[in-house]
C-alpha cells in the first residue's frame, strides 16, 4: 500500500501539469480590486485580487511591475493580464501579472476632459475673473472635513503664521455620492456670512474617483459664482481638479493654502520693526535740516549785531541836526525844533518796530532750539546747583553749611550741605 | 487705538512712514507723526505677540457656529 502513494512532489506536479495544459489560464483579462498590496525590495508586486466573493493570490515581477505607471494601492480597482499557475513551494495557485491598469479611469479621464475644455471656453478659468487673496484676512472660512488632515493642517499654519486670523470650519463630505452637493450648499453659506474674507475648499489626497466631485460641473460653478475668493487644495501636489483650474488660487496642499491664505507673523515683525527704523531716521534728518537752517540764521549780520539796524537813522538824525546847528533865528530854530521832535518821535518808533521785529525773529528762533535748551535737558532728570546765584560746576566750590539752590526744571529747592565729598581730578 | 485691527494700523504706520520719509512736514508736525508711528509700531507688534491660539469654530447642522475641538489634540 505504502509503495502506491504519491509523493507530495509528485501529486503538485501533477496539478501543475494540468493548469498548464489548459489553455484558458493561458491568457487571462482578469478585473479585480487590490488587497494585501506589497511592493518587495527586490522590486516584484505581490497582492491579492478580490471582488466581493473571491480571492486569488497575484504576482507582478519586476521585470513588468516596472512598466505599471502608478503606484497601486489597496483598494484600487484594477484591470491585469497574466496567466495562472501553480506555486509548488506552497502549494498554491496564483495569477502571474504581465500588465496592469485602473479600472474606469479610462471613462472617468475622458468625462474630466471634456468638462475642463467645455468650461475652459466658456471662460470660467479666464485670469480675468480671479480675485485677490486679502492679504490680512480676519476670517477665514474652511470648507472640508471635520476629520482629517485638512482642517488640521491649515489651523497648524494659520497658528504659526497669522493667529490674529478666525478659523470657521464649514464640516463637508468631501468624498462620495453626496460630496458634490455638499460642496456646493457650504460655498453658498460661506458667502453668506459677511465676517468671512476668503474660503478655502480642500481635501486630502486619493484615487480619481475619491477628488472626483472636485470634478463636478456644479462645483466649478458654485467656486465661479462665489463672491469670496477662493483657494482650492485638493489631493497631491500632482493632482489637478477642475475646482484647482476655477478658484482663484490652486494651493498644492492644504498647507500651503493656509500660506497663501494668510500673511507671516516673522516677516510682519520685520515690516514693523523696519517701519520704526524708518519713522526714526526721518524725524532725525528732519532735526539736522532744522538745525542747519538755524544756524544759517544765526550766522545773519543783522542777528550778531542789530545795532547796524539803527545806523543809517541815527545818520539821518546826525545830519538834521548839522543842518539846525546852522540854522540863526530863534523862530527858525523854534520850527526847527518842532520839526527835528517829531522827527525823532517816528525815529524813536521806528528804531522800536525793527528792534521789537529782531527781537520776535530771535525769540521764535531760540524756541525751536527748545532741545538744545538746558531746561529740556532737565525735563530729562538732570538738575542745576546755584550758590548765590552762581551756577556750580564743581564740589569743590561749596563747604559743608553753604546754603545751595537746587534747580529742577518745574521748581527750585534750597538746602543746606551735609558734606562734601571731593573725588580726586584726573 | 485698542480696538484698532492690526491692517488698519499697519496701513496708518505706514503712510506716516511715507510722509516722514517725504520730509516736507513742518517740525512740530513731524514730531507728532513720529509719535503716532510709535505708538502704532508698538500696538502692531502688541497685536501679533498676544494672538498665539487660533479662534477656531465651526458650523453646525443649524447654521450655527460653535468653538472647534483642536484637531491637534485628538492626535
Amino acid at each position: 500500500m505504502a509503495e502506491d502513494a504519491l509523493t507530495v512532489t509528485a501529486l503538485t506536479r501533477y496539478i501543475k501539469y494540468k493548469f498548464e495544459a489548459d489553455e484558458h489560464l493561458k491568457n487571462i483579462l482578469l478585473k479585480g480590486e487590490i488587497s494585501n498590496f506589497k511592493h518587495n525590495v527586490r522590486g516584484h508586486f505581490y497582492f491579492t485580487l478580490k471582488d466581493d466573493r473571491a480571492q486569488i493570490s497575484a504576482v507582478m515581477f519586476k521585470g513588468n511591475a516596472w512598466r505599471v505607471p502608478f503606484e497601486p494601492e489597496d483598494g484600487m480597482s484594477v484591470l491585469v493580464r497574466g496567466y495562472v499557475d501553480v506555486f509548488e513551494r506552497s502549494g498554491g495557485y496564483q495569477i502571474y501579472v504581465e500588465s496592469m491598469e485602473q479600472a474606469g479611469i479610462g471613462n472617468l479621464y475622458q468625462q474630466y476632459l471634456k468638462l475642463k475644455n467645455d468650461l475652459e471656453k466658456a471662460g470660467l478659468f479666464d485670469e480675468r475673473h480671479k480675485k485677490a487673496i486679502p492679504m490680512f484676512p480676519t476670517q477665514i472660512a474652511v470648507v472640508t472635513s471635520r476629520t482629517g488632515a485638512v482642517i488640521r493642517d491649515i489651523l497648524h499654519v494659520i497658528a504659526r503664521r497669522y493667529p490674529l486670523c478666525k478659523v470657521l470650519l464649514y464640516p463637508t463630505a468631501v468624498q462620495g455620492e453626496h460630496a458634490k452637493e455638499e460642496i456646493v450648499k457650504n460655498i453658498e453659506r460661506a458667502n453668506e456670512n459677511p465676517d468671512n474674507d476668503v474660503i478655502i475648499v480642500g481635501r486630502g489626497g486619493g484615487s480619481i474617483e475619491d477628488l472626483w466631485p472636485f470634478n463636478e460641473a456644479i462645483v466649478a460653478h458654485a467656486i465661479f459664482d462665489s463672491k469670496l475668493p477662493i483657494i482650492s487644495a485638493v489631493g497631491h501636489q500632482t493632482d489637478y481638479t477642475i475646482a484647482d483650474f476655477v478658484s482663484d488660487k490652486r494651493a498644492p496642499t492644504p498647507s500651503a493654502a493656509a500660506e497663501i491664505a494668510v500673511p507671516d507673523k516673522m516677516t510682519l515683525l520685520e515690516r514693523i520693526d523696519d517701519d520704526g527704523r524708518k519713522l526714526r531716521h526721518g524725524l532725525k534728518t528732519l532735526l539736522k535740516e532744522h538745525t542747519t537752517a538755524l544756524n544759517r540764521i544765526m550766522q545773519r549780520t543783522i542777528i550778531k549785531d542789530p545795532s547796524r539796524i539803527v545806523m543809517p537813522y541815527s545818520r539821518q538824525y546826525e545830519y538834521i541836526e548839522g543842518k539846525l546847528r546852522l540854522m540863526h533865528p530863534r523862530k527858525q530854530l523854534a520850527q526847527s525844533y518842532d520839526t527835528l521832535s517829531t522827527k525823532e518821535k517816528a525815529l524813536r518808533l521806528a528804531y522800536q518796530s525793527v528792534v521789537n521785529t529782531a527781537k520776535n525773529h530771535y525769540e521764535q528762533v531760540t524756541s525751536n532750539l527748545e532741545y538744545v535748551n538746558p531746561l529740556s535737558i532737565m525735563k530729562k532728570g538732570y538738575t542745576m546747583v546755584r550758590k548765590d546765584g552762581k551756577i556750580l560746576k564743581k564740589a569743590r566750590s561749596i563747604d559743608s553749611g553753604d546754603a545751595i539752590e537746587v534747580v529742577f526744571s518745574d521748581g527750585r529747592v534750597t538746602s543746606t550741605v551735609d558734606t562734601v565729598i571731593l573725588e580726586d581730578e584726573e | 487705538m485698542e480696538k484698532q485691527s492690526f491692517e488698519a494700523a499697519l496701513k496708518e504706520l505706514e503712510t506716516i512712514v511715507e510722509k516722514l520719509e517725504n520730509g516736507d512736514l513742518p517740525l512740530d508736525e513731524a514730531v507728532k507723526e513720529y509719535e503716532a508711528g510709535m505708538k502704532l509700531s508698538k500696538h502692531c507688534r502688541q497685536l501679533l505677540d498676544k494672538a498665539e491660539t487660533v479662534l477656531a469654530s465651526v458650523v453646525n447642522e443649524h447654521g450655527d457656529s460653535e468653538p472647534l475641538d483642536d484637531p491637534n489634540t485628538e492626535d
